[in-house]
């Protein structure tokens, strides 16, 4: 037996965030392009998540009792490796394979990786499949608890709303959703493709315990999963506002940042403003 | 004084066929059997827990049962979630809302992901009056095209019984038509036993082949049967299995019979016929082929025995499709 949560601190959880966007720096260059906004600006709740909240084995992904983390948006990939191969789930020499052929590491990250959970992607899945982990690993007797990973644009999906109703109705306090807010999906913000907010009063309204935070600040992430974990009966959504390209300013400040085209020269001025940005 | 008029009657209809022998809720039951010996079975439904027979399981095993409401791609994910902790999920609901609302969670949640997950489909083809919106005349095309995914079109109360349990003891994902209410038994349990993937020949002959899935197998020996009252031997081969489809035996009987009648409960189009049709071909096989089936179109609503006469979908038109291709 094995792994419980990591007991990391808050400047080790800001280390590893750190670390894990210059892995997405690394891994984007080499493929020259990608999901590299999305992977910077969830840095931080995935440092927090893998260190300093799930329960799960590294050398065990399989483990039965973990902690599940869901990746619904399956183009995340990008930082849930990052995070895999600090938590040493994958190896970080892999990381160079990222979006390769033939390698494991594909850009929408399939269950066929050590690590993740279930086939993201095809937006509106995760949490409808999370709900069955739950209610699984509560007719188990587990404690085991499942955090899903959604994106704001993934909240216009109607299943998403099927499943918030049906995480409600069975009362799954053992169920996490994250929704990453970044305000920026493939046509440009929600506010112009199809309006979410308040996105907040949503989740409430569905009858889930609900909180909304800077997703970039891992000392109010772990905030919001200590105040969560008081609340019985309800699953939990914690609303995160999140900065895309997150620690790097030419791609903060980039526009129509959903697939980002980065310029071979760009790279080295990347790097250096993450380095800058070191905690 | 006109003859009665024909009543659409409500969506559940009980089509028996004029059977002399019938079971109820043969699916309900068989689940429960199967749960009494595997306490990971659990079920779920939308909205539907009564229509589909899951009802009985759900009264022996309210905590292993989960009512998801009317929210078909919840109800396929949330298996598909189960199945990820180690139970064996059985979901209901009609083909028509499973397939046309839920097929992305079907083809990735379950297919793609290979979740040990049951889609159970009631009201297939022309079991329901009620019309397009709940004849799931084109499920077996949208499933049997899906990777990784097991279809099977039972023919009777017998076979829906032991289908549950086969399928219950089967790690993968599983749509399954579903015969409900009050359903013919046409196979003798005692003799017959439902395998996944193997056609059985119910009836040899000489003259003519009649290759048959779900309910129409039952039409079809009704139709060997008023043939041989004319002479005409015909074999009847029945294919349980869509996906994986038991090339082997069927390419068999095609070799033997180079005229076939294929009757299935679906549309003509991607379904039973078409298959055999791509073997034949495939296999290299002339063969003069005639398909039994719901022609190109959404059906009418209606009484079942006025759908099953206006598509042409009963025993004496398998028998002349037989003897039309005998001609």
């Amino acid at each position: 037996m094995t792994t419980l949560t990591p007991a990391a601190d808050l400047r080790q959880i800001q280390q590893r965030a750190h670390t894990m966007r210059r892995h997405v720096l690394h891994m984007a260059e080499i493929v020259g392009q990608g999901y590299v906004g999305q992977g910077l600006g969830i840095a931080d709740l995935l440092a927090t998540v893998y260190f300093g909240e799930l329960r799960h084995d590294p050398k065990n992904p399989a483990w039965p009792d973990r902690d599940r983390f869901v990746l619904s948006i399956g183009h995340y990939a990008i930082g849930l490796y990052a995070a895999l191969a600090e938590a040493g789930i994958i190896p970080l020499a892999e990381l160079d394979t990222y979006g390769a052929d033939g390698s494991r590491l594909e850009m929408s990250a399939p269950e066929t990786t050590p690590g993740v959970e279930l086939t993201g992607g095809s937006l509106g899945h995760g949490l409808t499949q999370s709900v069955g982990m739950a209610l699984g690993l509560r007719l188990d007797g587990k404690s085991a608890r499942v955090f899903n990973l959604l994106s704001d644009g993934e909240c216009q999906e109607g299943s998403t709303w099927e499943a918030a109703m049906a995480g409600a109705h069975h009362g799954l306090e053992n169920l996490f959703a994250f929704i990453d807010c970044n305000n920026q999906q493939a046509d440009g913000p929600p506010s112009k493709v199809m309006g979410l907010e308040p996105l907040h009063k949503k989740w409430e309204a569905f009858g889930w315990h609900t909180q909304r935070i800077n997703g970039n600040d891992p000392a109010a992430i772990l905030a919001a999963l200590a105040a969560a974990k008081t609340v019985p009966g309800r699953p939990h959504a914690i609303v995160l506002d999140t900065l895309m390209g997150r620690g790097v300013p030419l791609f903060e400040q980039r526009e129509k940042n959903h697939f980002i085209r980065v310029a071979p020269e760009e790279w080295a001025i990347a790097r250096s403003q993450l380095g800058e940005a070191a905690p | 004084m006109s003859t009665p008029r024909g009543v659409t009657g409500s969506i559940l209809t009980s089509s028996t066929d004029g059977a002399a022998q019938t079971a109820t809720a043969p699916f309900g039951h068989a689940l429960v059997r199967a749960a009494e010996k595997n306490p990971r079975i659990v079920g779920l439904t939308a909205d539907l827990g009564k229509y589909t027979d899951i009802h009985v399981f759900a009264d022996k095993f309210p905590a292993r049962f989960f009512q998801m409401g009317m929210a078909e791609q919840s109800l396929v994910g949330c298996a598909c979630g189960l199945a990820r902790t180690g139970y064996v999920p059985f979901a209901t609901t009609y083909a028509v809302f499973a397939t046309r609302r839920a097929y992305d969670f079907i083809a990735i949640g379950a297919a793609l992901g290979r979740a040990n997950v049951k889609i159970i489909a009631g009201l297939p083809g022309l079991t329901t009056g009620y019309g397009g919106t709940h004849q799931g005349i084109e499920d077996l095309a949208l499933m049997r095209s899906i990777p990784n995914l097991t279809v099977i079109d039972p023919c009777d109360a017998t076979e829906v019984a032991q289908a549950t349990q086969v399928i219950a003891d089967h790690d993968g994902p599983v749509y399954m038509r579903l015969l409900r209410g009050v359903v013919p038994v046409v196979l003798d349990e005692k003799t017959h036993r439902f395998e996944i993937g193997r056609a059985k020949l119910l009836r040899d002959g000489t003259d003519v082949a009649i290759i048959s899935t779900g309910l129409m197998t039952g039409r079809a020996l009704e139709a060997a049967t008023e043939l041989a009252a004319t002479g005409v031997s015909a074999a009847v081969l029945h294919v349980a299995t869509i996906k994986p489809f038991d090339r082997d035996t069927v390419s068999a009987l095609l070799a033997r019979f180079p005229r076939v009648v294929t009757a299935e409960n679906h549309v003509v189009t991607g379904g039973l016929g078409s298959a055999v049709a791509d073997l034949a071909v495939e296999a290299g096989l002339k063969v003069r082929l005639r398909k039994v089936g719901i022609p190109d179109v959404f059906c009418e609503s209606g009484s079942i025995p006025y759908l099953v006469k206006h598509y042409q979908m009963g025993a004496p038109d398998i028998a002349a499709a037989a003897r039309e291709v005998l001609r």
